[in-house]
């Protein structure tokens, strides 16, 4: 059952061709990767998909749904979720409050607005905050938290969202190496135990081949290639590219 | 070993505002405001300026402070909010046009009751029309992001002076004077009474909304709003549902303000005292500032040490004011711009409940 | 609303032309905003105070008996100096910060500047007559003040040299990299902080040579100097950074649509409809990006 569906999506930025006609599938409950030389338009593929910006040609569909019309708010409703490469987390309000707010209440009406947050939310927030590590900078502003820490903190905003699906921008990039294989663990059970779907972006090649079931090579804009990781791994235009071959 | 005498203060302050001498504290400050006009007896008048001082630098710091769009902008809902009313008062039971023309009050006088229900009507009014306009040029105008936003507010608050004082029934360049009290009820003591309370009442409503509102989900979207406003998308908040109610509810109580202040002052003239944007409208962000953004004491702070100052000293600078003014603006944004809450958090984390351990600020994250 | 300029094609070819040669001027004051906007990141809200400030010194000039046209040399020399005065005092602590203080901050300058300037010259409104006369074309229907093709005169030969200047010159060059990429330059050994306060001493000689034309051509009081502040923004938001022919054009569009807007709705509303224009350009903006979901920055 494929929760996302890309179809032959194009984008440009003025004269610079970011996306061309690229294509992907992801199932429901899968965890998949995306990998591709820096530049290649991995992280324009991600603006696409979740309203960042409109696409110039092509479909995207979020469980049969249409979204590549929508605003970005509206997407993450509909529980399509993206972390980004460099952090966004609210720096003045400490981790607790950045996942109190990061909760997403069943209908948003005015009742929603300006109600009380429950006092559940709180026991809530410190268990994913436990989850991701975080439980003792708990009450330290999220701006004085390190970048690593940051990505875990984006992390935990997430699953407080409940996502259906999440879209992760270089979750490893920055992160303590002792750290890495926890983080590991942490987003296979996030995928098994929440049931949340993964499309990760990574440029770390162990921790794809640990947390992918399939990967998509994309090099200059187009996608290059696809397969399981070990499939890509043989791959000898995903190795060109990378090593700058033509 | 040195007192440390801030210290002192603010741990007596703390004392003060804790749960169990919250009540004790609060009565005891709302006892004091209700006995000022009669131990101040003198300064009735500029008492009621600041509370409306505090009201404004409040309501500004929803959008400033909390939700880091600093708005040049309010003033706006202040002068219609001004001359709605008046025009209101007038309007209900003598010809408008008239009344601006022939210098007002001498040709056409108000009985007691058509005075109180003039002022009634006129102050309901100036509180429902300012959000309805902040409501429909929200949507566009709230859509700017920074110095954009902080502009076309600006743009905005002077054209509506610009645009007022060119409009022949509310009095164009010359402005127009508001109802007098009623001769027969008393004197201007009781007058200034009068709307000392009003303004009282406003300020406490306002200070009881914004508490209530902080305290909310929405006060925390505002937050983020401020933070990261493209996270706060990005996590599925329509932000610029957030972002017009707040701009409201500002509205709202600011307009109610300004009807207030038209007829305190008795006389509206539109640069000079409506859409006053080079004083009033300097000074909203100025106080906010000077006592602390994004905090709910910091605009109270600020507006009353901001108006004792300048009540003070103005009359000291003399022709100066506006030098004293803008060096003023410029002290205080280039070395003070956390304000005395911002420096007070800085110092004295545990006070605010912001303590943390050290200990936790310094370990290293584990996942195992 | 007042018709009579389209029934008039005499009163239309004297608005357009008054138009034109007031927007050179506008065109230039915003040739000087965009500079320091481009390489410092400050939006100076005291820009209409340098613009009077200028015009004061000519002014000054005329009643110590001197020709005010030659204010156009003497008040770039002095407003350049008070320029770089003003960098060293204030402009230099809000370099690197929000653009929201350095909003905060001109703006207190202002309005600082204005009461000295109420002080120093009355509150009177006074103009530095230059005895120019008048030019009169078709018939004596249309008034064309020789003062007003002085000022247009000069603020494009101010406008080439300056384009020479930033060419040519090593501070010009230095200038224009530091717009680029500050960081980059500074590392390769330009002076950041002479650069800046260049910058601003440049922009307040150009508001000078302005301020001086206004002077000879319109009138000068205190209290006007917002209105240049907003044309010059307005200008350089429509025409972005960095774009010369741009900036000339939108200002000449400017100067075209006060004279109108004049003409119109009566001056009374004349500097309402600027602020009004300035309100209805954000917004058009905003809506326009919103199409392809971004926001102006």
């Amino acid at each position: 059952m494929s929760i996302l569906d890309v179809n032959n999506v194009s984008k440009s930025f003025g004269g610079v061709k970011a996306n061309v006609d690229i294509s992907i599938k992801v199932n429901e409950g899968e965890i998949v990767g995306l990998i591709g030389p820096n530049g290649s338009g991995k992280t324009t593929l991600f603006n696409s998909i979740v309203g960042t910006h409109p696409i110039d040609n092509g479909s995207i569909k979020f469980q049969g749904e249409e979204i590549s019309k929508l605003t970005v708010p509206t997407i993450a409703k509909l529980g399509l979720l993206r972390t980004f490469q460099q952090t966004r987390i609210y720096g003045k309000l400490n981790c607790v409050q950045n996942l109190l707010i990061s909760y997403k209440p069943e209908k948003e009406n005015i009742n929603t607005m300006f109600s009380k947050i429950p006092k559940n939310l709180n026991d809530k927030a410190e268990k994913i905050l436990e989850f991701v590590g975080l439980y003792q900078k708990r009450n330290l502003r999220a701006g004085d938290l390190s970048f690593g820490q940051q990505k875990l903190l984006e992390l935990a905003m997430a699953l407080m969202n409940e996502p259906k699906m999440l879209l992760l921008d270089e979750p490893t990039a920055g992160i303590n190496p002792t750290l890495i294989n926890g983080i590991i663990d942490r987003l296979i059970r996030i995928n098994k135990e929440f049931g949340i779907t993964l499309l990760v972006i990574e440029h770390n090649m162990k921790v794809v081949m640990q947390l992918a079931q399939k990967v998509f090579c994309i090099a200059h804009g187009q996608l290059l290639a696809e397969g399981n990781p070990d499939q890509i791994k043989n791959d000898k235009r995903v190795i060109d590219a990378y090593l700058g071959a033509q | 070993m040195k007192k440390d005498y801030l210290y002192l203060f603010v741990d007596f302050i703390s004392k003060l505002t804790s749960k169990e001498n919250k009540t004790y504290f609060f009565s005891g400050i709302i006892l004091f405001l209700l006995l000022a006009p009669f131990i101040f007896s003198a300064y009735k008048v500029q008492l009621s300026f600041m509370l409306i001082l505090i009201l404004l630098a409040m309501t500004w710091d929803v959008q400033g402070g909390q939700m880091g769009y600093n708005t040049f902008g309010n003033i706006l809902f202040f002068g219609v909010g001004m001359y709605l009313c008046a025009s209101i008062q007038i309007g209900m039971f003598f010809p408008l046009a008239e009344w601006t023309e022939s210098g007002g009050e001498k040709t056409f006088v108000h009985s007691t009751d058509q005075y109180f229900q003039g002022l009634f009507v006129g102050l309901i009014f100036a509180g429902l029309i300012p959000p309805i306009i902040a409501g429909l040029i929200g949507y566009g105008i709230l859509g700017l992001r920074g110095h954009y936003f902080a502009i076309c507010t600006l743009g905005l608050g002077i054209a509506a002076g610009e645009l007022a004082g060119g409009i022949e029934l509310i009095g164009a360049g010359q402005g127009m004077t508001t109802p007098p009290f009623p001769k027969g009820l008393g004197s201007l003591e009781l007058r200034s009474q009068v709307f000392y309370f009003l303004c009282l009442a406003l300020l406490v409503f306002t200070f009881i909304t914004l508490r209530w509102l902080y305290s909310t989900r929405f006060g925390l979207v505002l937050n983020a709003i401020r933070d990261n406003e493209d996270k706060a998308e990005a996590m599925g908040i329509y932000t610029m549902r957030y972002k017009i109610s707040g701009w409201m509810i500002s509205a709202f109580f600011v307009g109610i303000a300004g009807g207030l202040v038209g007829n305190i002052v008795g006389y509206i003239e539109p640069i000079e005292v409506a859409f006053d944007g080079r004083e009033m409208g300097v000074f909203m962000v100025l106080m906010t500032i000077l006592g602390g953004k994004g905090t709910l004491w910091g605009p109270i702070i600020g507006a009353t040490a901001f108006h004792i100052f300048k009540e003070s000293f103005w009359s000291m600078f003399l022709g100066w004011q506006y030098v004293a003014l803008g060096v003023l603006i410029i002290v205080i944004v280039i070395y003070f711009p956390e304000g005395i809450m911002g420096y007070l958090r800085e110092k004295y984390p545990e006070k605010f409940g912001e303590a943390v351990d050290e200990k936790d600020r310094k370990a290293q994250v584990t996942l195992n | 609303m007042d018709f009579l300029i389209f029934q008039s094609p005499y009163l239309l070819f004297q608005a357009s032309m008054d138009g034109i040669l007031l927007g050179i001027l506008f065109a230039l004051i915003a040739y000087g905003m965009a500079l320091q906007w481009g390489v410092m990141n400050i939006i100076n809200i005291a820009q209409g105070e340098l613009v009077i400030m200028g015009g004061y010194i000519a002014y000054f000039m005329y009643t110590a008996g001197i020709h005010p046209a030659f204010g156009v040399i003497v008040s770039p020399i002095i407003m350049y100096f008070v320029g770089v005065g003003l960098y060293k005092l204030v402009i230099n602590k809000v370099v690197d910060r929000d653009l929201f203080i350095s909003i905060l901050a001109t703006f207190g300058i202002s309005i600082l500047t204005m009461q000295l300037m109420n002080f120093a010259f009355g509150a009177d409104v006074v103009v530095a007559q230059s005895d120019f006369g008048t030019l009169m074309l078709f018939d004596n229907k249309v008034t064309l003040p020789v003062s007003k093709l002085f000022s247009a005169g000069v603020a494009i030969i101010f406008a080439i040299i300056l384009v020479l200047y930033m060419k040519k010159s090593k501070l010009g060059r230095a200038i224009r990299a530091t717009a680029q990429n500050a960081r980059a330059a500074k590392i390769l050994g330009v002076d950041t902080e002479k650069v800046y306060a260049s910058t601003f001493g440049i922009n307040a000689a150009l508001c000078g040579v302005a301020g001086a034309c206004v002077a000879i051509t319109f009138t000068l009081h205190p209290y006007v100097g917002l209105p240049y502040t907003v044309r010059s923004f307005m200008i350089v938001i429509v025409a972005g950074l960095g774009n010369l022919p741009g900036v000339a054009l939108s200002g000449m569009a400017l100067g075209l649509f006060e004279e109108y807007a004049d003409y119109l709705l009566g001056t009374e509303f004349r500097i309402a409809s600027v602020f009004f224009l300035l309100v209805l350009i954000l917004i058009y903006r905003r809506f326009k990006l919103a199409r392809t979901r971004e926001y102006l920055k």
